[in-house]
C-alpha cells in the first residue's frame, strides 16, 4: 500500500508541512524521546542469544541457572535461566521440539530414566539443588508432582488411585485419615460429587476429563509443592478442558504450577507468566498479558500470532 | 540456529491476512471519505456554495455504513481468530479509529449545515474578514486529518508527532480566533449572528483536529504497543 491513494489532494505540500515544520514543543519532544526508547520495533533479534523479559523474580520457588540438556549429541535445552514463583501458574509455549517438555521433566528429574540424557547447570527447589548427588528422587517427585497429557489412572479403583501415593509415602497413620485425604483430594480436584458413590469402581472406567481430574487428585494427595502439567487438556473436550482450567486456577492459591501447552489461548487463560521456547532456547518470559498484547521478541510475536511458515 | 524456522510477515493461515487487510482498507476508505467531506465543506464556505455543502451531507450515509461494516468485520475476526499481539493492536486501533472518523464526518456535516444556513438564503452579505479565520484553522484541520489517515497506511513517526503537535497549535489558534471574532462583535453588534456561526465552525474544526490526534495515538499504539494518551493534556 502506498500514499498515492490520496493524489487528488496535494500530498507534496502536505509532506512539506509534515516534515518541514518539525514539531518542537516540549511535550512533543518528550513524546518523541519516549517512542524512541520503545525498543520493541525492528530490532535484530534472530541472532540474539539472551532471554528477553523478566526471567528472574524475587524469592522464586524453583530457579534454573544455565541449564543445558543433551540427548546424546543432540542439545535439547541450551543455557536456560528461569525463575518460577510461588502461587503462580507459569506456562511454557513454543513449537514442537522446542524443549518445553524437556525442561518441565527436568524439574522433577523425570529425565533421569532416559538413556543418554544429560542435564547440566543448576536447578534449585526452595534453594536446594535437586541434581545434587545423593538426592532421593522419590520424595522429590512427591514434592514436585506431574500430570501427563494422556490421563493415566492406575488400573485400580478410584479410591486406590488416590490412596496409593499417601500410602507409599507413609503420609497417613490410620484408615480414617487415609479416607479423609482421598476425599479432600477428590474434592479439591472437583471430582468428589461425581464419584463419591463409585469409589470402588475402576478409575479407568471414568470419562477422559474425569480421569484427568482423578490424576490431578492423585497428584495433590501427596501434598506436593509444585505441580507440573504436560499438556493436561490436549486429549479433552472443551467442557472438560474448562473444568481443568478452573481447577488450575483454584489450585494456584496453594501450589506452584507449571503447564506446558500447545494451546496459546489456554496459556493466555490460565497462566500469570508465560515462557516462550524456540529450538532449545528460552526466548522470552514475561507476564502473560504483555506477552500476548506486546511481545518483546519477534519470534514470540510470530509464533503467537500464527506467522510461522 | 534460530534461523532454521522461517518467519515472515504473513500468517500461515492466509485468509486471516486478507481479513486484516480488509479492516485496514475500511479505515482508509472512511479516511478518504471524511477527507473529502472536510475539503468540500471548507470549499463550500470559501466559494459560498450551498450545493456543495449538500453533497457533504449526502456522503455521510456512506461513512456511517462503513462504520457498521467495520464493527461487523471486527466481531468476526475476534470470534474466529482470537487476534493477539500486533494483530490484536491493529484490531483495537481500527475499532477506535472508525468511531473517530465517523465523528469527523459528523463535524464536517455540521460545518456544511452552517454553510447552507449562511449562504442558502437571501440574507445579508457576510463579513469577508471573519471568514479568514475559518480558512486558516480549516487548513490546519485538513493537514492533521490527512496526515493521520496517511500514517495508518504507511507508518511515519514524524507525521504522527506532527498530527499531535498540530492539534496543540489548533487549540491555541481557536482561542486566538475567539478573541479576534469578539472584536468584530464589539465593533458592530449586528455581526453577532454571523460571529456565532463562525465560532461554531471553528469549534467543529478544532474537534476534527482532536479526532485526528486520537487517530494518530491509535496508530502509535498499534505500532509500539504504547498507549500515550495519558501523556496528553
Amino acid at each position: 500500500m502506498t500514499n498515492n491513494r490520496y493524489t487528488d489532494y496535494d500530498t507534496e505540500v502536505n509532506k512539506e508541512k509534515a516534515g518541514g515544520s518539525q514539531a518542537t514543543s516540549p511535550e512533543t519532544s518528550r513524546l518523541r524521546k519516549r517512542l524512541l526508547s520503545t525498543t520493541s520495533r525492528d530490532r535484530p533479534i534472530l541472532e540474539e542469544d539472551q532471554t528477553v523479559g523478566q526471567w528472574n523474580i524475587q524469592e522464586p520457588r524453583i530457579s534454573c541457572r544455565n541449564v543445558n540438556v543433551n540427548y546424546g549429541q543432540k542439545s535439547a535445552i541450551i543455557k536456560v535461566n528461569l525463575d518460577i514463583g510461588r502461587n503462580e501458574v507459569l506456562s511454557f509455549i513454543g513449537p514442537s521440539g522446542c524443549g518445553k517438555s524437556t525442561l518441565l521433566r527436568c524439574l522433577n528429574r523425570m529425565n533421569d530414566t532416559i538413556l543418554g540424557c544429560l542435564v547440566t547447570g543448576e536447578i534449585k527447589l526452595d534453594d536446594e539443588d535437586i541434581y545434587l548427588e545423593g538426592i532421593d528422587v522419590v520424595p522429590l517427585r512427591a514434592k514436585v508432582g506431574m500430570v501427563f497429557q494422556k490421563p493415566n489412572p492406575f488400573p485400580k479403583s478410584i479410591f486406590e488411585n488416590v490412596a496409593y501415593g499417601p500410602r507409599i509415602h507413609g503420609l497417613t497413620s490410620s484408615k480414617e485419615e487415609l479416607e479423609e485425604v482421598v476425599q479432600s483430594s477428590l474434592r479439591r480436584a472437583g471430582l468428589w460429587e461425581e464419584v463419591k458413590d463409585y469409589l470402588d469402581q475402576l478409575g479407568t472406567g471414568l470419562s477422559g476429563g474425569q480421569q484427568q481430574r482423578l490424576c490431578i487428585a492423585r497428584t495433590i494427595a501427596v501434598n506436593p509443592e509444585v505441580i507440573l502439567m504436560d499438556e493436561p487438556c490436549s486429549a479433552l473436550d472443551p467442557i472438560a478442558t474448562a473444568k481443568i482450567e478452573q481447577l488450575i486456577d483454584e489450585l494456584r492459591e496453594q501450589y506452584t504450577i507449571v503447564i506446558v501447552t500447545h494451546s496459546m489461548q489456554q496459556a493466555a487463560r490460565v497462566s500469570q507468566r508465560t515462557a516462550y521456547f524456540h529450538m532449545g532456547k528460552l526466548i522470552e518470559v514475561g507476564d502473560t498479558t504483555s506477552v500476548f498484547t506486546k511481545p518483546l521478541h519477534k519470534l514470540t510475536d510470530d509464533y503467537i500470532s500464527g506467522r510461522f511458515g | 540456529m534460530l534461523n532454521d524456522v522461517s518467519s515472515n510477515e504473513n500468517h500461515t493461515f492466509k485468509r486471516y491476512d486478507g481479513e486484516l487487510d480488509h479492516l485496514r482498507f475500511i479505515v482508509l476508505e472512511m479516511g478518504g471519505l471524511v477527507i473529502k467531506q472536510l475539503a468540500d465543506s471548507l470549499s463550500a464556505f470559501k466559494t459560498r456554495n450551498p450545493e456543495l455543502a449538500k453533497k457533504v451531507i449526502a456522503l455521510d450515509n456512506e461513512v456511517d455504513r462503513l462504520e457498521v461494516q467495520s464493527d461487523e468485520e471486527i466481531a468476526k475476526i475476534i470470534a474466529k481468530r482470537s487476534p493477539v499481539s500486533s494483530d490484536l493492536r491493529l484490531v483495537m486501533a481500527v475499532s477506535k479509529s472508525v468511531s473517530d472518523l465517523e465523528r469527523i464526518g459528523d463535524e464536517a456535516v455540521r460545518i456544511a449545515g452552517l454553510a447552507i444556513q449562511l449562504f442558502g438564503g437571501e440574507v445579508s452579505e457576510p463579513n469577508h474578514q471573519m471568514l479568514r479565520d475559518i480558512s486558516r484553522i480549516g487548513e490546519m484541520a485538513m493537514t492533521g486529518l490527512r496526515n493521520a489517515v496517511e500514517i495508518f497506511d504507511v507508518w511515519d513517526e514524524e507525521k504522527a508527532l506532527h498530527v499531535i503537535e498540530n492539534h496543540r497549535q489548533m487549540e491555541e489558534e481557536f482561542q486566538a480566533d475567539l478573541r479576534h471574532l469578539l472584536t468584530y462583535v464589539l465593533e458592530d453588534y449586528r455581526n453577532i449572528g454571523f460571529a456565532i456561526s463562525v465560532v461554531l465552525v471553528i469549534k467543529s474544526l478544532e474537534r476534527i483536529g482532536h479526532h485526528a490526534q486520537n487517530l494518530a495515538e491509535y496508530v502509535i499504539y498499534q505500532v509500539y504497543g504504547e498507549d500515550i494518551r495519558s501523556q496528553q493534556p
